[in-house]
């Protein structure tokens, strides 16, 4: 294409004036925070700080909590979004609703509600304890549980979606093919919506990885136990602001290093 | 044992529209189905593939009973051995070209290396070697949909099923693939079945025709049977016209008996030309004017359909023309009449054969 032929092209396909200048303004919601958080960041101690105790703790719990309910909802929450989209069932409509609840509920009532069935006392806790010994509450598995409920849902809505968006023939090519249902499923219905499966749980990841109000309500505040990174930020805001400022710059940096790396992967932008 | 299919499929009574098309078709047969859009031709397909179930009514296949509501049988698609290509084709988007095809052998847990060296003696085949390693996406109209052809056939399957094969192509690949295609029935052993709105389609790959309209088959016979005693309005429009072969040069299409002036004046070689009955004007006296094709001739017979009237028109050239009643009386129209044919150059198609 010749010099001109862009110049005109790249005149023609933009916006009017007024979308850039709102689009300026919803780049500014993101960006603000993040320049206060640079201005702050006191870069000469930072090694220091980013050596200390609390926050390798917490960075390590953080990627053990994100990671592990990421897993979680790969194994259980891509057969349920199967089973959504694929099972007309009474009562689908309800279910649905149950799913999506967690986006919904702030995530303080949902640790509650966690407290509530599984904590020592609970309807589904108590015989556990009595049965196993196990305690999930204030544990490092009730953060994992927390933070499953909280970021599920994620992973569930978009890959139903993607499924409920997949051409049906192409399940029935194959199955005229030969293929069993698994052959299917395996071979022709995930790899098809791959792109939304991915897309599914890096959004699950992230909501994970942000996780504060269900984990510690349900698992609490302690400090190489349950302490993700966003509790210890929230703590160390009232006793080390400089400590709280390192914390929030490597969250930072591992969020946008994940999406700036994988959505040029799985969604390159042409 | 009985061989072929035999399949009485009923569908739908309760959602208001109702299928009911029986179908018998010999091993080494090719059926078509001709039908408007919305007749429900895709069901047939659905239906014998085993992607719905039947309401009532009966599939077997080769003496093996597929789908029996009455007697609780039905045969998962996957364990019906019936090839199908679909409309659009639906190749895996996702695997290559040769995966496509070697998807039915995979599927029957034939070794991934087997698999492999059949899928790329198909693609030979089909004239396609080479193309192995892409993607469906990089491939055209025509080379996709023979990518379904060998996907369909590599698995040996026992019934053919092929939904608008060539629907997706434009005019000049359909009459090169419809040939491909007419090879590879040929070497299919087993019952074909056609599934197409495109009358000229249906009366070159199938030995025998089944029209349908609103779930019903409304006509069965050889394509000279639905094209000279068409049943039905629906018929008379879409499957009646004439069709004529011949070799064409320079604006003339010559017949065994007769030359036609023809509008495409660039088109050269064999031919099949088209002539809608409507655009066939009958005079008692020669006429002069325009149209470009005039002959004396003998009405060989007569058929009245409500409000319009069919005629057979003898040599050197037999049509089938249609005219309205008063035109017939008009003309004090018989049997045996000695009549002049007229048509526009412009209204004969052309395509090459």
């Amino acid at each position: 294409m010749t010099d001109r032929a862009t110049e005109v092209r790249r005149k023609t396909s933009r916006p009017p004036a007024l979308v850039m200048v709102l689009a300026l303004l919803g780049l500014a919601v993101f960006v603000v925070p993040l320049v206060g958080l640079l201005a702050r960041t006191p870069w000469q101690d930072l090694p220091e700080l980013l050596t200390e105790e609390v926050v390798a703790d917490a960075l390590r719990l953080s990627l053990i909590a994100s990671l592990g309910a990421t897993a979680i909802s790969a194994v259980v929450g891509v057969p349920l979004a199967l089973v959504l989209a694929r099972v007309d069932f009474p009562g689908r409509s309800i279910v649905r609703g149950l799913v999506l609840l967690p986006l919904v509920v702030p995530p303080v009532v949902g640790g509650a509600a966690l407290l509530f069935a599984l904590g020592r006392r609970g309807v589904i806790g108590e015989p556990l304890y009595e049965a196993t010994g196990l305690v999930l509450p204030f544990s490092t598995w009730g953060v994992v549980i927390a933070t499953t409920f909280v970021a599920m849902p994620f992973l569930v809505i978009t890959v139903e979606g993607a499924l409920r968006n997949l051409d049906p023939r192409f399940e029935g090519a194959a199955a005229s093919l030969g293929a069993g249902r698994w052959t299917v499923l395996r071979r022709v219905t995930l790899p098809m919506i791959a792109p939304s499966l991915a897309a599914g749980l890096l959004l699950t990841w992230a909501r994970a990885l942000g996780e504060f109000g269900a984990t510690i309500t349900f698992a609490g505040n302690l400090q190489g136990r349950t302490q993700t990174m966003p509790l210890a930020v929230f703590v160390a805001l009232e006793s080390d602001r400089d400590t709280a400022v390192a914390l929030s710059l490597i969250m930072v940096v591992i969020s946008l290093t994940v999406l700036v790396v994988l959505r040029e992967r799985w969604w390159p932008s042409r | 044992m009985t061989t072929g299919l035999q399949a009485h499929l009923v569908s739908g009574r309760d959602n208001g529209f109702a299928l009911d098309v029986p179908l018998e078709i010999a091993p080494g047969h090719t059926v078509a189905l001709l039908g408007p859009n919305g007749a429900g031709k895709s069901t047939v397909v659905s239906l014998l593939a085993g992607l719905l179930p039947l309401d009532t009514g009966r599939i077997s296949l080769d003496g093996r009973t597929l789908d029996d509501p009455t007697g609780n049988v039905f045969v998962p698609p996957e364990e019906r051995g019936i090839g199908v290509v679909f409309q659009d084709y639906v190749l895996f988007p996702h695997l290559t070209v040769k995966e496509n095809v070697a998807f039915g052998l995979r599927s029957r847990k034939v070794s991934r290396r087997e698999a492999a060296e059949r899928a790329t003696k198909w693609l030979q085949r089909v004239d396609l070697a080479g193309l192995g390693d892409g993607k469906p996406g990089d491939l055209s109209g025509g080379q996709k949909q023979r990518v379904a052809l060998a996907r369909a056939l590599i698995a040996e399957p026992r019934l053919l099923l092929l939904d608008e094969p060539l629907a997706a192509l434009d005019a000049t690949t359909r009459v090169e693939l419809r040939r491909t295609l007419d090879d590879h029935l040929e070497h299919f052993p087993g019952p074909r079945l056609l599934i197409t709105h495109d009358p000229t389609e249906a009366f070159l790959l199938a030995d025998q025709i089944h029209v349908m309209e609103d779930g019903a088959v409304t006509q069965v016979g050889t394509a000279d049977d639905i094209r000279l005693r068409p049943r039905t309005p629906y018929i008379a429009d879409l499957a009646g016209s004439n069709l004529v072969t011949g070799t064409a040069s320079g604006g003339i299409v010559a017949t065994a008996t007769h030359d036609l002036h023809v509008g495409d004046t660039r088109i050269a070689g064999p031919v099949l030309a088209t002539i809608h009955p409507r655009a066939i004007s009958i005079h008692r006296h020669q006429p002069e004017g325009s149209p470009r094709n005039t002959w004396e001739t003998v009405v060989s017979r007569i058929e009245h359909y409500g409000d319009r009237v069919r005629l057979q028109t003898g040599d050197p050239l037999p049509l089938t023309a249609e005219i309205t009643p008063n035109a017939v009386d008009a003309l004090r129209l018989t049997e045996d009449a000695v009549v002049w044919v007229s048509i526009k150059a412009t209204e004969i198609g052309v395509e090459a054969d």
